[in-house]
């Protein structure tokens, strides 16, 4: 038998963040005390030096390597970029917070480097196996994140819930994915799209079947109603920090998981889960716009606003375009930017042992910190869909996908449910600006490197929102 | 072919009664040989279907190593019985239902007329189960191969990060706390009556 060595370029970025982390992990072991923060700078130079090489080694045409087990092409490769990037910019927030609250640092580079790596082997995974490595790659570590402040019961319960109801939906997705092999005796995707294509296996229930749980696993990951339970809690009890990570990256890397499993493998399929889309699309519209009305958390409330979020990103996909995938992700990219921001100014403004997490707690901030308001204004403009922020391109570019594939009734209805929304987010703008606040003192921001981060952060929300068609674009070619 | 089937048979009703009595049994201890139970029992059916190589590794590692791990770490757990016992069969009524749909289903559904037909070959006489993984294993599943290492690696390091306290001994000051720390929080002046 020869064997025949796989191709190891386009997989560089993955090497280089690997053989970084565990620089990372060997140095802060034996680093002397003098250079105090070097594992958060040679981290952040592990995902500058990734985002490069992604950049360097961009696949204008998809290659397939190591046996079929990993693909880059332009999805991937777009959702790589973002996904260092984003975590470039989670560090940059986060730097300070886990000195302030004595979590344990190195640990917290590492896993996020870490996860880093199981989100990028995610969204390049071309095999059923690699699929579920790097979902798991992406998922232990941020377990145990959560409950890196262990005196804290709200993290214990939060680290808890998501760990078992991770687990369950690990399991479910397995078990669909063994149907699947089962049917179709292969795992690569490509092999396994093209047997299902076939006419041999048409309407075999078995498939049907693998389908049914593959699409649990991937609505759990992405938090859409009825898989949705875990993400209040989750997202109330972490840490801000773990809350940032867990609000912005992680959910590119659901989304990577949702392109390779529900497009490059069931995009035949899409008359039959298209319906179950639809059910779970308005369910997760109608539910996290209403209960997010409620809430007086601000990161319960902006976790019920992801779950609509997602509801608004599955219609793109109920229209099942072209145009309509690529604006399902343009709608996440910039769903990503935006939390990004919301949960990156909830760090910046958390002091020492102090969480800024109620919504009471942003009284008045106009007059405390009035930068801060008004970025936090934009991000909340965004979130609704107001114009000419890029929230609203996206909220129109979904709909605009979903009529032209003759769906009228579910855009209007889309339509009625972000008005609803509208109303939270407005409340949030009110409590800042026309709210006063108990304690009057301003708030001051140390470190230049932060303030610069979050408004270039919230005022690429508007620049995109002006400017959308470049990546707009590049996101409609990722499916061409 | 009567002898396999019979094996296979009564293998696959005691992997059955050991997982729901892992789940059903009320002592911790108890679920988890039970859970020694059922790995032995799936060893038996992996060993039917000639993968010997891997029926003998998750004896040796799942049933002598991980198990007997697991069942350290139960007896460590100081396990409230009586809190068991209390809310067991509250669920009962809509976990029966939702077992019996599940399973209803997949039994409709796995029947032999929408399994794609596949009749098991026979391995021949020389066939060996090791050197056939040993040639996939580190060629063509290279890369899977080491995404599981990096995954064990991952999940020490959560292990150790979550349970790591550093030594409780040690004797360093909080300058923080000592700082901030004012006369009120040290001195406290109680009111005491006078002695005659």
């Amino acid at each position: 038998m020869t064997f025949q060595l796989p191709n190891f370029i386009p997989a560089i970025p993955e090497m280089f963040l690997f053989v970084m982390t565990m620089l990372v992990l060997l140095v802060e072991l034996f680093h002397s005390p003098r250079f105090k923060n070097l594992g958060y700078y040679l981290a952040q130079l592990t995902l500058l030096g990734a985002l490069i090489l992604t950049i360097k080694f961009y696949a204008f045409q998809s290659v397939v390597t190591f046996h079929g087990s990993y693909i880059l092409d332009h999805a991937a490769c777009l959702l790589k970029i973002f996904i260092f990037a984003s975590s470039f910019f989670v560090l940059i927030y986060t730097k300070d917070y886990i000195k302030e609250n004595h979590l344990p640092q190195t640990e917290y580079y590492v896993l996020t480097l870490l996860i880093v790596l199981g989100m990028s082997v995610l969204v390049s995974a071309y095999s059923m196996i690699t699929v579920y490595l790097g979902l798991e790659l992406l998922s232990l570590p941020l377990y145990a994140m959560i409950a890196f402040k262990r005196d804290s019961g709200l993290c214990a319960e939060a680290a808890m819930k998501y760990f078992i109801m991770g687990a369950v939906a690990s399991g479910i997705l397995l078990y669909g994915i063994s149907m699947l092999y089962g049917a179709t005796q292969s795992l690569v995707i490509s092999a396994v799209a093209e047997k299902i294509a076939s006419a041999s296996l048409a309407n075999n229930l078995l498939i049907t079947f693998g389908l049914v749980f593959v699409f649990a696993g991937v609505m759990f990951k992405l938090g859409a109603v009825p898989f949705h339970m875990w993400v209040p809690d989750v997202y109330q009890g972490s840490p801000n920090a773990v809350t940032l990570f867990i609000a912005s990256a992680t959910k590119l890397a659901a989304f990577g998981l949702t392109v390779r499993l529900l497009i490059d493998t069931f995009h035949v399929l899409h008359p039959i889960w298209q319906h179950v889309a639809m059910v779970i699309a308005i369910l997760s519209m109608g539910i996290g716009n209403f209960v997010a009305i409620i809430q007086t958390n601000f990161k319960r409330m902006l976790a019920y606003s992801s779950i609509a979020h997602m509801g608004y990103l599955l219609l793109g996909l109920i229209a099942g375009t072209e145009a309509g995938y690529g604006a399902a992700m343009f709608y996440m990219v910039i769903y990503v930017i935006m939390s990004l921001g919301a949960f990156g100014l909830l760090v910046i403004l958390s002091r020492s042992g102090y969480e800024v997490e109620n919504i009471s707690d942003l009284k008045g901030l106009h007059t405390r910190n009035p930068w801060l308001a008004f970025l936090m204004l934009l991000v909340m403009f965004s979130m609704a869909g107001i114009p000419p922020s890029a929230g609203f391109f996206a909220k129109i570019s979904v709909l605009e996908a979903l009529v032209s594939a003759h769906l009228v009734w579910l855009a209007a209805l889309a339509l009625i449910f972000a008005i609803i929304g509208v109303y939270y987010y407005i409340r949030v703008v009110k409590t800042m600006y026309f709210d006063t606040a108990e304690d009057e003192s301003k708030i001051v921001i140390y470190g230049v490197g932060k303030q610069v981060a979050i408004s270039v952060n919230c005022l690429s929300v508007l620049a995109l929102g002006i400017l959308p068609t470049g990546l707009f674009n590049l996101c409609i070619l990722a499916f061409k | 072919m009567l002898i396999e089937q019979i094996v296979f048979i009564a293998f696959s009703l005691m992997l059955i009664f050991a997982a729901i009595m892992v789940v059903c049994s009320k002592n911790a201890v108890t679920s988890a040989l039970y859970l020694v139970y059922a790995f032995f029992n799936s060893a038996v059916l992996w060993m039917l279907m000639q993968a010997e190589f891997l029926s003998l590794v998750l004896i040796f590692v799942y049933v002598g190593a991980v198990m007997t791990l697991f069942l350290f770490v139960v007896m460590m757990l100081n396990i409230n019985i009586e809190n068991l016992r209390r809310s067991r069969m509250k669920y009962l009524p809509i976990g029966i239902l939702m077992t019996a749909l599940i399973v209803g289903i997949v039994i409709y559904v796995v029947m032999p007329e929408h399994y794609i037909s596949l009749t098991p070959v026979k391995a021949t006489e020389h066939y060996s189960n090791i050197s056939s993984l040993g040639m996939v294993l580190y060629t063509h599943y290279l890369y899977p191969f080491e995404l599981a290492a990096v995954l064990l690696l991952a999940a020490i390091i959560g292990a150790i990060s979550l349970t790591h306290v550093g030594n409780p001994k040690r004797k360093v000051q909080n300058i923080n706390k000592q700082i901030q720390a004012n006369k009120q929080s040290r001195l406290r002046i109680i009111k005491m009556p006078s002695e005659k």
